[in-house]
């Protein structure tokens, strides 16, 4: 990796055609965020006179003010996205440290095909189990709260935590458990105070990649279990700004900006975790 | 008690609350949603049997047309996915420099929250101010303005390209992964051989990454199956149920209309095709696993 090898030499030829080629992928990415961005900067009355413009004229940051004045609880809609996600990131990793090493290290009748009833989970989302779990939430009793949406968000992460987690363990070496067990530790001190001092990295992967999940995915549940304004979390809060006679974008797309920055501040710090996240699931298949 | 015992019992403490969680969220309402299918459950206070005619009513309406479209939409979007998300993965594995930023800028999509990303493509489909049509206009490729969601035909290629960009960064980063996997060493011999590079690309790079690409393709195939968010966003199903997909009309006649029986019989319909690429996709991964080991 380290010597610069001939072999990763590009002419310049090459090197045009391959900044091209980034540079037309990243504009698909990226084209959003730009326009997005360019709006929240444009006052209202600009946005909707023609011809186009793609540069704003009097271009300025008052909508990132007039938001929190025009939807006052937005605020209220962050910290209900994030407490949301921090107590599902919680929640699943309770439940998914033990199953994945449950997974990891012993082989048992059913074990197999129980691995493969979690990941089936995976191949249902949500959208498609709503009426009976709307019947089940209506049941516990908690529509309209936040468990709501907390309770059907962790089912649907545990697969993929469990199946990251697990491939991650399964490469602590087995001999740590037995050298600990041969001098006399129980089953659990051994899971506590040896497996999981390794397995720490891993976890924080699984912890970022939920959260993420969660963030990201808060929809469908908020839209359909909760209809109280003081629980809604950040994606369906953002529909404040659709005002009776027309949507004030400028404002909603400063707010979405606001909104995205924890997740963008994630990645900027954590993208190493994330990738190697990734990788762990994709290498060893 | 043998070791052996109290170990399997062990392993089953450790995997029971997980398991039970997914029973009751996962398992449960899917028994649910099978018996639901067969009543006429609604908002009234008494629900009967009703047999198949929940089956029947989707066999005699529309139905199969939302199947096909659903069909048609996934086809596209998870094969568009795959190519702009391979040419993607191509383009990052380049060692140029300023490559670690160009990854960490392909994943916004993946990583913001969905609706905000969604919200930003309906104001660039807008017809009047939207940067698309907008730029078209500027450019003279078209003469007016182009309302994307309000037709049928371009509604239907906006949500997938919305779809696509929203599922571009997994499939990128997934194959960029596996791409950087492959042993240098091939490529050293190749290029000692004097192998150019489109050779080693054709050569080495394709034929060792096209498992990472069938394994991707089919779960991209299942997520695409599911989207709901971005249709329902942007066009409701709409215009005209001209993006009506399965799991859009199952949130209609369920929630929308609180027939939550006919609901259920379409939900049962989505469970059994997602259950057959369910099979599909283990058999493939394990048929790939065994080929590999060979």
């Amino acid at each position: 990796m380290s010597q610069p090898s001939m072999i990763n030499r590009y002419r310049w030829y090459e090197l045009l055609a391959i900044y091209a080629g980034i540079f037309v992928f990243l504009s698909f990415i990226l084209a959003p965020f730009v326009e997005g961005f360019l709006v929240s900067l444009k006052p209202l009355g600009r946005l909707f006179s023609s011809p186009y413009r793609f540069w704003p004229e009097n271009g300025s940051f008052e909508a990132y003010r007039t938001m929190w004045v025009s939807v006052p609880g937005f605020a209220r809609y962050i910290f209900n996205s994030f407490f949301i996600s921090i107590i599902v990131t919680a929640v699943v990793l309770a439940l998914v440290v033990p199953a994945a090493y449950a997974f990891a290290r012993f082989k048992f009748r059913g074990s197999g095909a129980l691995l493969a009833a979690f990941l089936a989970v995976n191949m249902f989302s949500g959208a498609v189990l709503l009426i009976p779990l709307f019947r089940l939430m209506r049941s516990f009793g908690v529509l309209n709260t936040y468990f709501a949406m907390i309770v059907p968000g962790v089912a649907f992460l545990i697969p993929s935590a469990i199946w990251l987690l697990r491939t991650y363990m399964m490469r602590i070496p087995r001999e740590l458990d037995e050298a600990a067990f041969v001098d006399g530790a129980s089953r659990f001190y051994t899971l506590r105070r040896v497996i999981l001092p390794i397995a720490m990295p891993g976890i924080t992967v699984v912890a970022i990649t939920t959260f993420i999940g969660s963030y990201a995915q808060q929809f469908i549940f908020a839209l359909t279990f909760n209809s109280k304004t003081e629980y809604m979390p950040l994606p369906v809060g953002l529909f404040a700004y659709f005002g009776r006679q027309e949507v004030v974008w400028n404002e909603l797309m400063a707010a979405s900006f606001v909104g995205i920055a924890p997740a963008v501040i994630v990645i900027f710090f954590l993208q190493r975790y994330l990738v190697s996240g990734l990788t762990a699931g994709a290498v060893k298949q | 008690m043998s070791v052996r015992r109290s170990t399997i019992i062990f392993a089953w403490i450790l995997l029971l609350p997980a398991a039970l969680y997914v029973t009751v969220i996962v398992a449960y309402p899917l028994v649910d949603t099978f018996i639901l299918s067969f009543t006429d459950a609604s908002l009234k206070k008494t629900t009967n049997w009703v047999g198949t005619a929940n089956y029947n009513k989707i066999f005699n309406g529309t139905f199969a047309e939302v199947i096909l479209r659903t069909f048609v939409w996934t086809a596209f979007s998870v094969a568009i996915k795959m190519l702009i998300g391979t040419f993607g993965a191509v383009m990052l594995n380049a060692a140029v420099p300023g490559r670690a930023l160009f990854r960490v800028l392909t994943m916004p999509p993946w990583i913001v929250p969905m609706a905000i990303g969604i919200f930003m493509w309906g104001w660039m489909y807008n017809g009047q101010f939207g940067m698309i049509s907008g730029l078209l206009q500027n450019w003279g490729l078209v003469d007016g303005p182009v309302a994307f969601l309000a037709h049928g035909s371009t509604a239907f290629w906006a949500t997938i390209i919305t779809d696509v960009w929203i599922g571009v960064p997994l499939v990128t980063l997934y194959l960029l992964a596996s791409m950087q996997a492959i042993p240098q060493d091939l490529y050293e011999a190749a290029w000692t051989d004097g192998a150019g590079r489109f050779y080693r690309f054709r050569r080495i790079t394709l034929p060792l990454l096209v498992p990472s690409m069938i394994t991707m393709s089919m779960l991209s195939l299942i997520a695409t199956f599911n989207s709901f968010d971005i249709i329902w966003i942007l066009t409701q199903g709409g215009p005209n149920g001209d993006t009506t997909t399965m799991i859009i009309d199952t949130y209609r006649t369920a929630i929308g209309s609180k027939k939550y029986g006919e609901g259920a019989a379409r939900a049962v319909l989505i469970c059994i095709f997602l259950s057959i690429f369910c099979v599909a996709y283990f058999r493939v991964t394990h048929r790939l696993a065994s080929g590999e080991s060979r």
